[in-house]
């Protein structure tokens, strides 16, 4: 096995382009797994540790890049501003996780119970991608592609997510079987914008990717008293969004959990945090 | 591939196979075996220790990132003579008992000390959430870190 | 806050620091994984995939060319003997012929690195034939059912019978069906240890264990020496809870280290370390109460089946202990158990911290508290009304001679405050059911409280004289005398040798007391296992001292004075054909409560208190005994709410701390511990241990605090989520399982002349 230690973007890149078979390692806390346990043994670790350039994010008006090796633990505390995104930051393992872990790792991993992608759904964001050929952005849906598959070519790396902001209140939530430490058995991300009178729900662990949930989304966008801030939503209409949610995903049984509950984990997430963001419009 | 790397303040050096991790560097070729391995998948904190100043788990760290870089281990702690006062918290509050989470259990509450002197329960539940301990339950653990708290203030 | 700081005292009764603390806090403490020697190799083990095949051939030849490749080692080169077991010699050193479990050693390489080792047992060509295996306890019993072992699937059944149990005089009947599914003790320090060749032709070894002697005991015959040749040393354990009893990488270890004439370290990753130890028993129990409608117990019947998986281990004494306290710490006139452990062919169960005794609490309890809804009696009450006390007539006809405070303990545990309510909104999002996964803000919060009763034995039991000895000097110093013990009982982690120290400190009024390395050189101290070593190399320490002050009244101090003593316990007798006997040394009991709060929408659990109060005989270390309590608890907790080995076709689907959830501090609650303090009598100090009680009853005071706070029947342990929002229906049975014909009360292999040392049972044989 050979290490590759670039230290700037332009030589990680033109290390990737060289060495189709080297695999990128950021944070390690997903790769070393299986490095540890004599399941992945690749010729050649792609160490991007020392490139700064991807660890910086920026807020140009409403446009926010957040760079591909930016761990969990800065995410937590320097953008504050995207609530949802912190949750979902502080929910990833245990502080040591969070402070290697890194929302490149997360995308690029892209198993549908990885944390941040239903924030980056929720969020409408762009994937960002480098190689020597230039730089490729692609929405996050046509990004992933199935479960622990992406769009991204041998000759490329993650450079960053990038979306744009929203006025208004979002929410994080995921559910494991014990209080910390958890892969998600299911998990959500709501966001309202009040400016465009639109709601996006993105569902996790419940499909072969994220998932948005439209017909929620349009049904909430309908009702949802954008005008009166301080009017709650009937009961009837908060259970109807959290059947609608249900309904978007398509979860299978395995070894953390069934199919049924993972629905029934949607429902409920999906009307507490309709909830959780309508009252904290006030 | 030969890793330069200073561990608690001294120089050294190793060669290993790129593939390895922190915890194999520091354990299997440099002597520092007070960081334990108990799961080799960052899932139980026994292997913590600072890299660059922050909480990490060693095992999850490909050594290749240790080179250039600090690395501060449980045997850091204390000056040879005295132990530190989350050490000494620990022994006095009663949490240990086989000692295996012990060495990471301790650099965690020292790592949330350093940040936060006078953490509440939550916070020190929140802090080593990452820290499994199979023995004591953990009340001591969380008596042993209010009593460092209060003995380092 | 669980307890204040005691102040640092020193002798018996006050909560002295760990003799072995310091090592412990600052990293240096030698654990089995932690040694190393010149020149030393690294082992490994490749395991079968398959749950049930033959092995048609194995080919080492391009692993024996690997890079770093010092040996690799199948059943062909096993010197002598070939099998190894706790109570029966029928676990292979490595699968010769047949393997009968997934995860079952097959072939073990030594090599420069653990990489090269790896790469070398990946090398291996292993022809297997697989064949169709029986995974479920109950399909065992089939008379159609794959054979695990040439003789039949049941490893052992024992009756017990005693008075009429479908007696007229019970007014109200009640009954259940109770499953518990397979824990892991999960110890973090992972079996490992140091084999070193020595120039004698022997071996000495490094490893942690919990008992030397009968490891050695195995080890010897499989490398072909006398005992004596087989020196072991403890190394650190880092926990055990009955997983280290079994010998695990010794022999492989060994084997490796003779022919490369190079010392063999062996650690197992955690993936292997699942498959490398054994699991409780998985249990199946199906329990009916009879009982006067002014809730005195009448009768009890209990139908018990355990899954021993593919090998005998300590299988035989668990489904004994926990026949035997299948009616539970009642006086019950009428009681018959039937209960049976299997084989199948799925990874072995043996000791863990309980020996049988949760799963059957879990049933009697659910069951009991099932009756007292039944009566309209306050489930408490209905316990304080049949509680076992001195002098009462066991199910075995064993006459409790001992203290039995039962009532003490559960009136104490009434009286412990319970914790203050909490409004449901407004708290730190991390302090909700779900903790860090912020799916709450205070809905849907229903509490609930549980109460459970339970007990066990102390020490071994049926008549095995697990006497314990121990060697203590005293010797005059520069700074006043100084004494050491000498002892080859294990610590790992109890406050064992913290205890003893205390004793001789007390005991000989010397404040400098060293534990020497623990060693075969000494005497068997017996297993610490069976809350028993309290008692046993406590007795053993006590009656050294008396003797060294014996002598010291007859002259002052100027030579070393050493004394060596082996403590027995009193004899106990086997079980008669009617399960009637002296079984049991001596009993503790415990009792707990469980308040939890419970987000009944989505099944998530907070665990708001457990109070935990143990009969105790006397504590020598209050915050070394708590310590235990809270310990116990938790593991007790886990098997309530998250943790369980989950088998598919004997295969172990999550055999990682990713998806074997043990709780976090996010999920321990503050634990209220209190002891009742009555000396036992006839035991050293008065004492009994303290180890496995709350384990006994953790998980089914928890269990019962869900039901109250979700109506769920709540008849499996673990409940997930899953159950507690009712998308999981409860277990369900088509019966009990039929009771096995078989010659008597012993493990069969016995009847068949399959004692310890017999190779006949392991020749590979035609299916």
């Amino acid at each position: 096995m050979e290490a590759l230690l670039p230290r700037s973007l332009e030589e990680a890149l033109e290390l990737r382009a060289a060495h189709a078979d080297a695999v990128p390692v950021a944070g390690g806390t997903d790769l070393m797994v299986a490095v540890n346990f004599g399941r992945a043994r690749p010729p050649a670790l792609l160490d991007l540790s020392r490139v700064e350039e991807l660890k910086t994010w920026r807020r140009e008006n409403g446009t926010v890049f957040v760079g591909a090796g930016m761990t969990f633990a800065r995410i937590a505390l320097e953008l504050r501003e995207f609530r949802p995104l912190v949750e979902a930051a502080r929910s990833v393992g245990s502080p040591q996780i969070r402070s290697r872990a890194t929302i490149g790792g997360n995308v690029g991993t892209a198993s549908p119970a990885g944390d941040a992608i239903p924030v980056l759904a929720a969020y409408a964001a762009t994937i960002v991608a480098g190689s020597t050929r230039g730089e490729r952005r692609e929405p996050w849906n046509a990004f992933f592609t199935g479960p622990k598959q992406t769009t991204l070519a041998p000759d490329e790396l993650l450079l960053g997510v990038e979306w744009q902001a929203v006025e208004g209140p979002g929410s994080f939530a995921k559910v494991g079987t014990r209080n910390a430490m958890v892969i998600a058995i299911a998990g959500l991300c709501l966001q309202l914008d009040l400016r465009a009178h639109t709601v996006r729900l993105a569902l996790g662990s419940v499909a072969p990717t994220v998932v948005r949930a439209p017909d929620a989304e349009a049904f909430a966008a309908d009702v949802v008293p954008w005008d009166e801030p301080e009017r709650a939503l009937p009961e009837q209409a908060v259970s109807e969004f959290g059947r609608l949610a249900a309904v978007a995903a398509r979860p299978i049984d395995d070894v953390r959990g069934s199919a049924a509950y993972r629905r029934h984990v949607v429902e409920v997430l999906a009307r507490r945090a309709l909830s959780w963001t309508l009252g904290d419009r006030r | 591939m030969l890793i330069r790397t200073t561990v608690n303040g001294r120089d050294c050096e190793a060669d290993v196979w790129p593939g390895a991790s922190l915890l194999a560097l520091l354990r299997d070729e440099l002597g520092f075996t007070g960081s334990k391995n108990a799961c080799e998948q960052g899932e139980c904190g026994s292997c913590s220790a600072w890299l660059d100043g922050e909480l990490v788990c060693a095992c999850l760290v490909p050594a290749v990132q240790a080179d250039g870089a600090a690395v501060r281990t449980v045997e850091s702690l204390g000056d040879g003579e005295r132990l530190h006062a989350v050490q000494d918290a620990f022994l006095a509050a009663g949490a240990v008992q086989c000692g295996f989470c012990t060495p990471g259990m301790v650099v965690a509450a020292v790592d949330l000390l350093e940040r936060n002197p006078q953490p509440s329960d939550e916070t020190i539940r929140e802090a080593l959430a990452g820290n499994l301990c199979r023995c004591t339950g953990y009340q001591k653990i969380l008596d042993a870190v209010h009593l460092a708290a209060a003995e380092l203030s | 806050m669980s307890t204040t700081v005691a102040p640092t005292g020193s002798g018996i009764g006050t909560s002295a620091r760990r003799v072995d603390g310091i090592p412990k806090v600052t990293g240096e403490y030698a654990y089995g994984s932690d040694l190393d020697a010149e020149n030393s190799l690294w082992g490994f083990t490749l395991r079968s995939p398959h749950a049930s095949a033959r092995i048609r051939s194995i080919d080492v030849t391009a692993a024996r060319r690997g890079d770093g490749v010092a040996a690799v080692l199948t059943a062909d080169d096993l010197p002598a003997r070939r099998t190894f077991g706790l109570e029966f010699c029928d676990q292979p050193i490595l699968g010769d012929g047949v393997v009968r479990y997934a995860g079952e050693p097959v072939a073990i390489v030594a090599a420069e690195t653990l990489e090269e080792a790896r790469q070398a047992a990946s090398a291996v060509i292993v022809d297997y034939e697989p064949l169709v295996p029986v995974t479920d306890m109950e399909a065992a019993l089939e008379p159609g059912s794959p054979r695990v072992h040439d003789f039949g699937n049941v490893l052992r059944h024992v009756h017990i019978l005693h008075g009429d149990v479908d007696s007229p005089e019970a007014e109200v009947w009640v009954d259940g069906y109770f499953e518990t599914g397979t824990q892991d003790q999960a110890a973090l320090g992972p079996e490992a240890g140091l084999a070193v060749p020595a120039s004698d032709g022997g071996i000495d070894l490094y490893v942690a264990t919990q008992w030397l002697h009968v490891d050695r005991q195995q080890i010897a015959p499989c490398l072909g020496l006398p005992e004596e040749k087989v020196r072991i040393t403890l190394a650190g354990v880092g926990g055990a809870f009955g997983s280290r009893e079994d010998v695990h990488m010794q022999i492989h270890a060994s084997l490796l280290a003779l022919k490369t004439g190079r010392p063999v370290r062996m650690s197992y990753g955690r993936e292997e370390s699942f498959h490398g130890h054994v699991h409780r028993h998985p249990s199946r129990t199906w329990i009916r109460y009879g009982a006067t409608r002014d809730g005195r117990l009448v009768a009890c019947d209990v139908r018990l089946l355990l899954d021993g998986g593919a090998y005998a281990s300590s299988s035989p004494a668990v489904i004994s202990n926990a026949s035997t306290f299948a009616s539970g710490p009642y006086e019950v006139p009428n009681v018959r158990v039937e209960g049976t452990v299997v084989y199948t062919n799925t990874p072995p169960c043996g000791a863990m911290r309980g020996f049988g005794a949760p799963q059957v609490c879990f049933a009697y309890e659910s069951a009991m508290d099932l009756l007292a809804a039944e009566l309209g009696i306050d489930p408490l009450e209905l316990r304080l009304r049949n509680a076992l006390h001195t002098g009462s007539v066991l199910p075995t006809g064993q006459v409790i001679t001992g203290t039995a405070p039962v009532r003490e303990v559960i009136e104490k545990l009434q009286a412990i405050p319970m914790p203050p309510e909490e409004p449901a909104s407004g708290r730190d999002p991390i302090s909700y059911p779900g903790g860090a996964g912020n799916v709450s803000r205070g809905e849907s919060l229903r509490r609930g409280v549980g109460y459970a009763v339970g007990y066990k034995n102390i020490a071994y039991s049926e008549g095995f004289d697990d006497a314990a000895e121990a060697t203590v000097t005293l010797r005059p110093g520069p700074d006043g005398p100084v004494a050491s013990i000498r002892t080859a009982a294990v610590e790992y982690g109890q406050g064992l040798y913290t205890v003893l120290a205390q004793i001789v400190r007390s005991e000989l009024g010397v404040e400098d007391v060293v534990v020497e390395p623990a060693t075969t050189e000494s005497g068997s101290a017996g297993s610490t296992s069976a809350s028993r070593q309290t008692t046993m190399s406590g007795g053993a320490v006590l009656g050294a001292c008396a003797e060294i002050k014996q002598e010291l009244a007859k002259h002052p101090l100027e030579e070393p004075i050493s004394r060596t003593f082996t403590y027995h316990h009193r004899p106990t007798t086997e079980l008669d054909e009617h399960g009637q006997g002296d079984p049991h040394v001596a009993f503790a009991f415990a009792a707990e409560r469980a308040v939890v709060e419970v987000d009944v929408e989505l099944g998530l659990v907070r665990v708001l208190q457990i109070a935990a109060v143990q009969d105790a005989g006397r504590v020598l270390n209050p915050q070394g005994a708590t310590g235990q309590v809270e310990g116990g608890t938790a593991m007790g907790l886990g098997l309530a709410v998250m943790e369980e080995l989950q088998l598919q076709d004997g295969n172990i689907r999550n055999a990682s701390f990713t998806d074997y959830l043990i709780p976090t501090i996010l999920d321990a609650p503050p634990i209220v511990t209190e002891f009742v303090e009555v000396p036992e009598p006839g035991a050293p100090l008065g004492v009994k241990g303290v180890g496995e009680m709350a384990t006994v009853v953790a998980t089914s005071a928890v269990i019962a605090a869900l039901r109250d706070a979700t109506g769920r029947t709540l008849n499996r342990a673990p409940a997930t989520p899953e159950d507690l929002v009712g998308i999981r229906p409860p277990a369900t049975t088509a019966g009990p399982a039929p009771v096995p014909d078989v010659p008597g009360q012993k493990a069969i292999p016995e009847y068949l002349g399959l004692g310890l040392g017999q190779q006949e049972l392991m020749k590979a044989r035609e299916r």
